[in-house]
C-alpha cells in the first residue's frame, strides 16, 4: 500500500507541478516511471504511446493526463488478455502440483509458507516438498512454515538429490491423497548452467511422475531487484514452463515496477504479491488494482 | 544477453563523428543520452545518473580530440573515468580493535546475504589472518535463522554463540561479547534479522545492539541485483547507524550491478567484499575500477576502441 500512495502522490505532484503537457513534463514523467523500476525499453515505449496519443486527442492540460496514463499501464499489462491470467491453475479432485523456483534469497520458501497456510484455510490438504538440500538450514525452514501452516512436510537430508525428494514429495502427495503439492527448491542464480539443469531435471520429474503437471512453475521475484529480474524471468523460463510470478518484500519501499516490463516482454502474469514476514502476508495479485492502484489518487479526484 | 552494452549503444553515434576535429555539443548530446540509458539499463540510480551526465558533459564539450583517440572513444574515456572516480579506491580493510575482541555487526534487507556473509568473513578473517572469530545468532525472527548460523559454524568448525529464539537480540550480542573474552575470540561477527529500512521498531533495535556493543565495523550487506531503491535502502541504513563500509553480494550473477554505484554515491563509504558464490569461500576483496567497467558493459568498449 505504502507503494502505491508514494508513487501516485509523486504523479499527482507532477500533475499539479506541470500545467502544460510539455518536454519537461514527459521528462520528470520518464523520472517517475523509471525510479519504479518499470524498466528503460518499457518506460520509452509507453512515453511514446502516450506522446502520440497526446497529439491525437489533442491534451494540453495535464490534468486529462491521468486518465491516459493509467489507461496505457493496464493496456500494457494485459494487451489483449482478460483478468483470468492472474488465477492459479488448480485442479478439483485430483493433485496440483506447484514448483516453485527462483535466484537466491527472492523468498521461496517463505511464500511457500503462507501460500500452504491458504490452501490449508481453504480446507486443501497440503503437502511440501524439502527440495532445497543444499543451503544452510533451508530444510529446517520449510519445516518451521510446515507447522506455522500445519502441512505435512517431506524431506530427505541435506545434501540428497532434489529431485529424489520431489520424487518422494510426489508419491507422499499421492498417498496421503493431498489436493495439493508445494515443491521447494534452492536459489539459484540463473546464469549458473549446472543449477539450471538440476532444475530442468526436478521439472521433467514432476511431469513424468503426474501428466499435465506441475500446474503451475511460480517463479519468485524480490520487489527490490532491477533491470536483473528480466534475465531471471528469461532464463527460468527456458528452464521450467514459469507460468506466474510472485512479487516479494513489496511492503518495502521498492515499487516492483520491473513485472510491467515482464509481462509486456515475456507475457508472464504476477499471481501473488507479498506484502511481510507473516503467515497472513501474501495476496493475489489483482492487475488492476495495481496499475490502478499506482494512481489511486488521481483517479479519484 | 537483456542488456546492451554501451559500446553497442554508442556505436552508430560514434561512426557518425569519426573524423571530426572536436567534439561539439550536438555530438556530446547524443552520446550522453546512449551514456544514460546504458547507466539506467544497469540499475544505477536516475539521480545518479543525472549528475553524472551533466559532469560528462561539462568535460566533453569542446575537448580537443586527441589524436590517438576518434571523438567517440574520447567521451567513453571521459565516462570511464568520471565513472571509476566516484567508484573510489580498492579497500578491503577490516577493522582491528585495540583491545580485543573487534567486533562486527552485519546488517540488511531481507535475503540480502547476511547470515551467509557472516561465514564467509569469518573464514577470510581465519584464513587470511589467522583469527579466531566467534559468531553470533541475534536473528531469532526468521525461521531457522539460528539453525542456519550453526550449520555454517559446523561446516567452518568455528564457534557460534546462540540463545535460542526466546532472548533479546541486544542481550545475545552484550552475552556473547562476554563469552568471546572469557573464551579469547579476538573478532565477534552478530549476524542480525533482515530488515525494511522503513521498519522503526526493527531499526532501532539494530541502533540499540549499537550502543551496547560499540561494534568497529557496521556492514551493510546489499544484493547486487538491486534496483533504484538501493539508494534509498543505504541512505537510511547509513543514518540511522552510521555504516564503515558495504558488502555486495551475488556478484557472481550476471548483473551489471549499478546499485553499486549509486550506494557509494549516497553514503560515501567503501565497498569492501564482494560476495562471489554460495560458497564460504567465495568472497572477494572489492575491485571499484572493475565494478565500474562491468556497470558499463565495458569489455565490449575496450574492443571497441581497440577496432576503431
Ligand atoms: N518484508 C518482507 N520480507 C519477506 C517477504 N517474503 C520473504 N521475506 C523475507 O526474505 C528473506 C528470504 O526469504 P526466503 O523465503 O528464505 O527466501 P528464499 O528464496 O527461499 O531463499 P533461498 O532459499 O536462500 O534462495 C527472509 O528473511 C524472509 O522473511 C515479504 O513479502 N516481505
Ligand atoms: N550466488 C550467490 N548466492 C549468495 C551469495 N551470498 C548469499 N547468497 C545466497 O543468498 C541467499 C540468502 O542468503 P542469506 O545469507 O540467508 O541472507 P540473509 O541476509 O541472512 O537473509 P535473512 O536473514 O532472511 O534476511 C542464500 O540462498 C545464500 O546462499 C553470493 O554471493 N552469491
Ligand atoms: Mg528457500
Ligand atoms: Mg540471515
Amino acid at each position: 500500500e505504502k507503494t502505491r500512495t508514494s508513487f501516485s502522490s509523486k504523479i499527482n505532484n507532477l500533475l499539479a507541478r506541470y500545467r502544460s503537457v510539455d518536454e519537461d513534463f514527459f521528462e520528470e514523467l520518464e523520472d517517475i516511471l523509471i525510479s519504479a523500476d518499470v524498466g528503460v525499453t518499457t518506460v520509452m515505449d509507453l512515453i511514446d504511446e502516450l506522446k502520440m496519443e497526446v497529439k491525437r486527442q489533442n491534451i494540453k492540460e495535464t490534468d486529462k493526463m491521468k486518465e491516459v496514463i493509467s489507461e496505457k499501464l493496464v493496456e500494457i499489462y494485459y494487451g489483449e488478455d482478460s483478468d483470468q491470467i492472474e488465477s492459479m491453475n488448480i485442479q478439483n479432485d485430483e493433485l496440483t502440483i506447484i514448483l516453485v523456483v527462483g535466484v537466491n534469497g527472492v523468498g521461496k520458501t517463505t511464500s511457500i509458507g503462507k501460500m500452504a497456510y491458504q490452501f490449508k484455510q481453504e480446507g486443501k490438504r497440503v503437502v511440501l516438498a524439502a527440495g532445497d538440500t543444499f543451503r544452510a538450514g533451508a530444510i529446517e525452514q520449510l519445516e518451521e512454515w510446515g507447522k506455522r501452516a500445519e502441512v505435512d512436510v517431506i524431506k530427505q537430508s541435506a545434501g540428497s538429490d532434489p529431485a529424489a525428494v520431489i520424487f518422494d514429495g510426489i508419491k507422499a502427495a499421492k498417498s496421503r491423497k493431498a489436493d495439493v503439492l508445494i515443491c521447494d527448491t534452492a536459489g539459484r542464480l540463473q546464469n549458473k548452467v549446472n543449477l539450471m539443469n538440476e532444475l530442468s531435471k526436478v521439472n521433467r520429474v514432476i511431469e513424468r511422475e503426474v501428466p499435465g503437471a506441475p500446474h503451475e512453475v511460480l517463479l519468485v521475484l524480490d520487489a527490490t531487484t532491477g533491470q536483473n529480474a528480466l534475465s531471471q524471468a528469461k532464463t527460468f523460463s527456458e528452464a521450467t514452463n514459469v507460468s506466474g510470478i510472485v512479487l516479494t518484500k513489496l511492503d518495502g519501499t521498492a515499487k516492483g515496477g520491473i513485472v510491467l516490463a515482464i509481462r509486456h516482454e515475456l507475457n508472464i502474469p504476477v499471481k501473488y504479491v507479498g506484502l511481510g514476514e507473516q503467515v497472513g502476508d501474501l495476496q493475489e495479485f489483482d492487475a488492476h488494482a495495481f496499475v490502478y492502484g499506482l494512481f489511486a489518487d488521481m483517479l479519484q479526484e | 544477453m537483456a542488456f546492451e552494452g554501451l559500446a553497442d549503444r554508442l556505436q552508430s553515434t560514434i561512426k557518425k563523428i569519426t573524423g571530426k576535429g572536436k567534439v561539439s555539443e550536438q555530438d556530446v548530446k547524443e552520446m550522453t543520452r546512449e551514456v544514460r540509458l546504458a547507466l539506467l539499463e544497469a540499475d544505477v540510480n536516475f539521480k545518479v545518473v543525472k549528475n553524472l551526465i551533466n559532469r560528462i558533459k561539462e568535460r566533453a564539450v569542446g575537448q580537443e580530440v586527441m589524436e590517438s583517440l576518434t571523438p567517440g572513444q574520447q567521451v567513453i574515456k571521459v565516462v570511464q573515468d568520471e565513472l571509476t572516480a566516484l567508484m573510489g579506491g580498492e579497500q578491503s580493510k577490516i577493522a582491528v580493535a585495540d583491545r580485543p575482541p573487534t567486533v562486527i555487526m552485519m546488517t540488511g534487507l531481507q535475503g540480502a546475504g547476511k547470515t551467509t556473509t557472516t561465514g564467509k568473513l569469518a573464514n577470510h578473517l581465519r584464513k587470511k589472518h589467522n583469527r579466531s572469530p566467534l559468531l553470533v545468532a541475534c536473528d531469532v525472527y526468521r525461521p531457522a535463522a539460528v539453525n542456519q548460523l550453526e550449520t555454517l559454524g559446523e561446516q567452518l568448525n568455528m564457534p557460534v554463540f546462540s540463545m535460542g529464539t526466546k532472548a533479546n537480540p541486544v542481550e545475545i550480542a552484550t552475552k556473547a561479547i562476554e563469552q568471546a573474552k572469557a573464551e579469547h575470540n579476538d573478532y565477534v561477527i552478530i549476524d542480525t534479522a533482515g530488515r525494511l529500512h522503513v521498519d522503526n521498531e526493527l531499526m532501532e533495535e539494530l541502533e540499540e545492539i549499537k550502543s551496547s556493543v560499540k561494534p568497529d565495523e557496521i556492514f551493510l550487506v546489499v544484493d547486487a541485483m538491486t534496483g533504484q531503491d538501493a539508494v534509498n535502502v543505504a541512505e537510511s541504513f547509513n543514518e540511522q547507524l552510521d555504516l564503515s563500509g558495504v558488502i555486495l553480494t551475488k556478484l557472481d550473477g550476471d548483473t551489471r550491478g549499478g546499485a553499486a554505484l549509486s550506494i557509494k554515491a549516497v553514503t560515501d563509504k567503501p565497498i569492501k567484499f564482494a560476495g562471489m558464490g554460495e560458497k564460504l569461500d567465495q568472497l572477494e576483496a572489492f575491485h571499484p575500477e572493475r565494478m565500474a567497467s562491468r556497470i558499463l558493459g565495458m569489455g565490449d568498449v575496450l574492443t571497441l576502441i581497440e577496432k576503431a
